[in-house]
């Protein structure tokens, strides 16, 4: 028997490719390995910068249903601390009546209308929706709260959320029953505040180290704070909180000597180990600033 | 039991245990997280083939990625014990064809210390691991350090709870039986 030349090249191609299949197959489970951790970090690394992970509608919605029936159980204990807020809530509430006063403050008011305009002119900028917290976390170093509305009852993304005492965080991904909120104790959580006393800015972040207490970054030295000063949402925050919203108090103001701003260490406002109801704040107006806001780094550029 | 139905139930259980009872305790400090949902992967049977390990491992993590919104960072950490468990069995096993004639790797089957060492080595692994996923996105080298060792502890200290209070008894397998 004698081989041709295209026979031998014939017979070369093909212990090439079966060499290819034995490889495979000889280490087949490593390659499988490789291949899951590829899908794995491939998902990890593509939710952290778009806090949207595959399949999240479905899986949130399943999660949330069964956070629910948690919620259902962990609530019943909770009922009398819940009371006690709900009826200070109310308490407050009932002090901020317009009955209460003798002419409208009309240099402080959000006007909270179920009409876009009264006849006085003032436009209806802010919504509020209740919703009832299901699930929320304090001890991962991204704390996220899930709460029990949705797409269908109005939550989108982006709006803030606050509790009966300050600020919770901002709804990050929905699905069409449930929200996922990320709170203030997320290391990618940004909020911008403000002093109440005088009012210089800065911003509010968490570093992960501890639930107990979140950072407000570069307030300028200028600014004469102490211990116990309150810190509320900036005017620059209105894109998702009403102005003047608390956040927390300051704990502690460190003072770095190679820096001009303070770095303030402050207790949150909402107790984030028991929070129950939340409100999610919607702008009406959101799309108009940021539509022009777009328009005019389009031209600046 | 069966066993697809007996790790069908264990799935479910670890699952709602490190969700719903481990995640919610307040924490102690930074470092301090307790783990012990990953026994779940250390407790599969011999006698399943490698790339159904990896595989119920890895929808093992998603599933608790799905609950505490980090899709990946535990399902990458799963797999990566469950494809290295078979070497380290191999390794530890006392006798040859120990791994036949019982299901699943437990103190009685392996023997205390070569069982201790599988399960000091994986939880090391795992938590190396995790921790160097979120390391990667933030943290100083002293955090992972403190972190892993930390963690690994308290997963450690569990673990042995858990094998103390769900003694596996592991009958004995022969061919003439």
């Amino acid at each position: 028997m004698d081989f041709t030349r295209q026979d031998f090249v014939i017979f070369q191609n093909f212990l090439q490719v079966r060499n290819i299949f034995l490889f495979i197959r000889r280490y087949f489970n490593f390659v499988f390995f490789v291949v899951l951790q590829i899908a794995a970090l491939y998902i990890l690394f593509h939710y952290n910068k778009f806090h949207e992970a595959i399949f999240s509608g479905v899986a949130s919605e399943l999660t949330g249903n069964i956070d629910g029936k948690y919620n259902n159980v962990t609530y019943y204990f909770h009922l009398k601390k819940t009371n006690d807020d709900l009826a200070k809530e109310n308490e407050e509430l009932r002090n901020k009546l317009l009955s209460n006063f003798d002419r409208p403050d009309t240099s402080q008011k959000v006007v909270k209308d179920t009409i876009p305009y009264d006849s006085l002119g003032h436009y209806r900028k802010y919504v509020w929706r209740a919703a009832k917290v299901v699930n929320n976390t304090v001890s991962l170093p991204n704390n996220t709260l899930t709460i029990a509305r949705g797409e269908n009852q109005g939550v989108h993304k982006d709006m803030g959320v606050i509790s009966a005492n300050g600020v919770v965080g901002v709804v990050i991904n929905t699905s069409s029953n449930y929200a996922i909120v990320m709170s203030l104790l997320h290391r990618q959580s940004k909020v911008s505040a403000s002093l109440k006393k005088t009012g210089e800015t800065g911003q509010v972040s968490w570093d992960g180290s501890s639930p107990l207490y979140i950072t407000m970054k570069n307030v300028p030295k200028s600014a004469q704070v102490v211990k116990g000063d309150s810190v509320v949402t900036s005017p620059y925050a209105s894109y998702r909180f009403p102005q003047g919203i608390l956040i927390g108090t300051v704990m502690d103001v460190v003072d770095d000597k190679t820096s001009s701003f303070y770095t303030l260490k402050l207790k949150p406002a909402t107790n984030f180990f028991n929070v129950e109801f939340v409100t999610v704040v919607e702008n009406l107006q959101k799309d108009e600033q940021l539509k022009l806001q777009e328009e005019t780094s389009k031209i600046n550029q | 039991m069966s066993d697809l139905l007996k790790n069908t139930v264990r799935f479910v259980l670890f699952i709602l245990v490190q969700v719903f009872v481990l995640n919610k305790i307040h924490p102690l400090h930074q470092f301090i997280v307790p783990y012990v949902y990953f026994l779940y992967v250390l407790w599969l049977p011999f006698s399943m083939y490698r790339i159904t390990q990896m595989l119920v491992s890895f929808l093992f993590g998603l599933t608790l990625d799905y609950f505490t919104q980090t899709p990946g960072l535990h399902a990458a950490s799963c797999t990566l014990i469950a494809y290295l468990r078979p070497f380290v069995v191999n390794i530890l096993i006392p006798q040859e064809g120990a791994e036949l004639n019982y299901k699943s790797p437990s103190p009685v089957s392996m023997g205390w210390a070569p069982y201790s060492i599988y399960v000091l080595v994986l939880t090391l692994v795992h938590n190396s691991y995790l921790v160097l996923l979120e390391w990667l996105q933030f943290g100083s080298f002293l955090y992972f350090m403190g972190k892993v060792l930390a963690t690994s502890g308290v997963s450690l200290m569990l673990i042995l709870i858990t094998e103390l209070l769900f003694f596996r008894k592991e009958k004995f397998r022969t061919n003439t039986a």
